[in-house]
């Protein structure tokens, strides 16, 4: 039972870390007043080039490194779009995704069917020999310990720093923050290639780690999910934690399902996520003062100097 | 240092030359792209664009392709004017899909009239069914319509393969996840004797002219233009914002649900695990590059009905991925999107201060 329990609590691990990445990219985007519903064109791209890349170069950490790079080319496309051509961010986003979907199958083509070795796991020296506790906690690949490392990084820079101050207020209002001197594109130039960067490693870690192989559009609406998980943590990098796990429990549940004797269709166990966003996001959103208190009040709004 | 001015007034030739500039400079990145795939660029161009309408079977594919995007693409922009953001229109397909399929199998071998109006109201239903749900959730619980429409749309993805693969399978069909073929009595008319053109391309063109009517004719389509263009205006005039999200969300679901049944009692002819391309999808760039407008979604239509033929052809003549398609969709989007600034903006020279 220990050992189910055990390789259970890793599978959601292994759930859960490419939603907290695209997640937390998203969260910051956000706090900057941009909305970029593309997340799930980013994790695609991310996911099929860091794929290519390891496979072609043997190597998962060149991999990482391509799957964020493409994620940030994306993000790059979407910023010049909606920050510099003042380009609708809800228009631009889908586009975004429906571009990632094609771009990323046509890329993809040569790869389909081939198998990757996945990611090493990094061994915590002496840590990782506790019994249980060392499997569940120090023996994993190197981007979970990166995505917990880099949810505390965004709250400490968000709450913490004085950029961070800077990028909430651009997202509060960005004529105030204009009228103060600051340079409202420029950070959300900034903010928005972080949330590619962090969704292409997400994208990175389906292909490397969670699969490892690609498929066609294998990230199945967990750039979607990682836009709910914003609005669930109410734009708190702390509950998009707990909200990623949460989500990483529910989508393996059906692979357990089976193995506890339940016996549902396999396509209605799978509806789960999907089912649990709504429900989740009906009761945050119901609260309206809280949506309203947390929410960046200028997002999804365009901005240009002149106006 | 080249910067944007604000227009005083939206250019309104902009408006029209934008769509054609983005459709050319879509065109000039695809040559790129062939090129970089290593296909030779003119036979590609020509296998993509100019081979699959050069034929009457060609054409009427093109009327097959066009008219579930035309249905849904008025339907959304119409939504979309109203900033009532419907992009699960492609679950909604599939609902009016799997609940007109299930009337032609309850009535299998039962040849009556009645059989195909009664598939194509229970489609009606079933998208707006989906469709209420996103609007339900908006007006009461404030919820984001974007996200859950869109996550409805995994759902029913998931809720057809469930069915086609156990309640709705053929009996006979040696456990393929397919249903029975309809009966003819359960099949669109055709309206093109030797092609696969149906009854939907005259009820597409019938949609066009009710969208052109509601949002030009009527007070419920200048509240939903206005609901768009100034929200608080819209609210200080009486109407109704829950209405509103409502209408669009419900005319957005039937329409998808209706292009659903007309995919599945047209070329298809049974319930199959996949009965759209995402059309639901290629309908939002429809609706955007049909500027908002029912007569400019007749075009766009046709245009993007070409692309998926163009990728059909591509792949059997130079073995291309099908993937070009979406490649190409998503680049026209981006394109059409960027030289939208033109019609706000003009660009001048600044000089460097």
């Amino acid at each position: 039972m220990n050992e189910i329990l055990i390789l259970t609590i890793l599978t959601i691990i292994t759930a859960a870390t490419p939603l907290v990445y695209a997640a937390i990219g998203e969260l910051v985007v956000e706090r900057s007043g941009v909305l970029n519903l593309g997340v799930e064109g980013m994790m695609l791209a991310g996911a099929v080039c860091s794929f290519a890349t390891a496979h072609y170069t043997g190597s998962g950490m060149a991999g990482i490194v391509a799957g964020m790079l493409a994620g940030v080319l994306m993000a790059l496309l979407f910023a010049f779009l909606t920050l510099s051509l003042q380009s609708s961010q809800v228009a631009t986003g889908l586009a975004l995704t429906i571009f990632g979907v094609g771009l990323s199958a046509l890329i993809g083509q040569p790869l389909v069917g081939i198998a990757f070795d996945g990611l090493p796991s990094l061994n915590i020296p002496l840590l990782s020999n506790l019994p249980v506790v060392g499997q569940l906690l120090f023996s994993h690949d190197i981007l979970v310990y990166g995505s917990f490392i880099l949810v505390a990084a965004v709250a400490w820079f968000l709450n913490k720093s004085r950029a961070g101050l800077v990028l909430r207020s651009i997202g509060d209002s960005h004529n105030a923050a204009h009228a103060l001197g600051l340079k409202v594109i420029r950070v959300r130039y900034c903010a928005t290639l972080f949330g590619g960067a962090c969704a292409g490693i997400g994208g990175s870690y389906l292909s490397l780690v969670y699969t490892p192989m690609w498929v066609e559009n294998m990230s199945a609406g967990r750039g979607w999910i990682a836009l709910a998980l914003v609005v669930f943590a109410v734009w708190q990098p702390g509950r998009l934690l707990l909200g990623a796990y949460l989500f990483g429990g529910i989508s393996i549940l059906q692979l357990h399902a089976q193995a506890l004797g339940i016996n549902v269709p396999s396509q209605l166990m799978s509806m789960l996520p999907y089912a649990t966003t709504i429900l989740v996001l009906v009761l945050i959103s119901r609260d309206r003062g809280r949506i309203r208190r947390n929410a960046p009040a200028s997002i999804g709004q365009a901005f240009h100097p002149t106006t | 240092m080249i910067a944007l001015q604000r227009r005083a007034n939206p250019s309104q030739l902009m408006g029209y030359l934008a769509p054609l500039i983005a459709f050319a400079l879509t065109l000039l990145a695809g040559l790129l792209l062939f090129a970089l795939l290593g296909v030779p660029v003119f036979e590609a161009f020509h296998a993509f664009f100019i081979e699959p309408i050069s034929s009457l079977y060609g054409l009427a594919e093109l009327g097959v392709k066009a008219a579930p995007l035309i249905i849904i693409g008025v339907a959304l922009s119409i939504g979309f004017r109203a900033q009532v953001w419907n992009i699960g229109a492609e679950g909604q397909l599939i609902l009016g899909g799997i609940f007109g399929a299930a009337v032609a199998l309850y009535f299998y071998e039962v040849d009556a009239w009645f059989v195909l109006p009664l598939m194509i109201l229970a489609s009606l239903v079933g998208g707006m069914l989906w469709a209420s749900v996103p609007a339900l959730l908006k007006t009461r619980f404030n919820v984001n319509e974007i996200l859950t429409s869109l996550m409805l749309t995994y759902v029913a993805v998931l809720l057809l393969s469930w069915l086609v693969s156990g309640p709705m399978r053929d009996p006979d069909g040696f456990n393929f996840p397919e249903s029975r073929l309809f009966h003819d009595a359960a099949l669109l008319p055709r309206i093109l004797s030797g092609t696969r053109l149906h009854m939907g391309a005259l009820v597409a063109i019938g949609v066009v002219v009710a969208g052109w009517l509601l949002l030009s004719r009527t007070l419920l389509g200048f509240a939903l233009r206005v609901n768009g263009a100034a929200p608080r205006a819209g609210v200080h005039a009486g109407f109704s914002q829950n209405r509103l999200v409502w209408v669009a969300l419900l005319l957005g679901g039937g329409c998808a649900g209706v292009a659903g049944l007309f995919e599945v009692a047209g070329p298809i002819g049974q319930l199959l695990p996949t009965i759209s391309p995402g059309y639901g999808f290629t309908a939002i760039i429809v609706a955007f590059l049909g500027r908002l407008h029912p007569v400019g979604v007749l075009f766009a239509g046709l245009v993007m009905a070409l692309s998926y033929l163009g990728g059909e052809s591509a792949q059997i003549t130079l073995n291309l991925p099908l993937a070009v398609t979406g490649v190409f969709q998503g680049m026209l989007l981006f394109f059409l999107l960027a030289t939208d600034v033109l019609i706000n903006y003009r660009i001048i020279r600044k000089q460097a201060s």
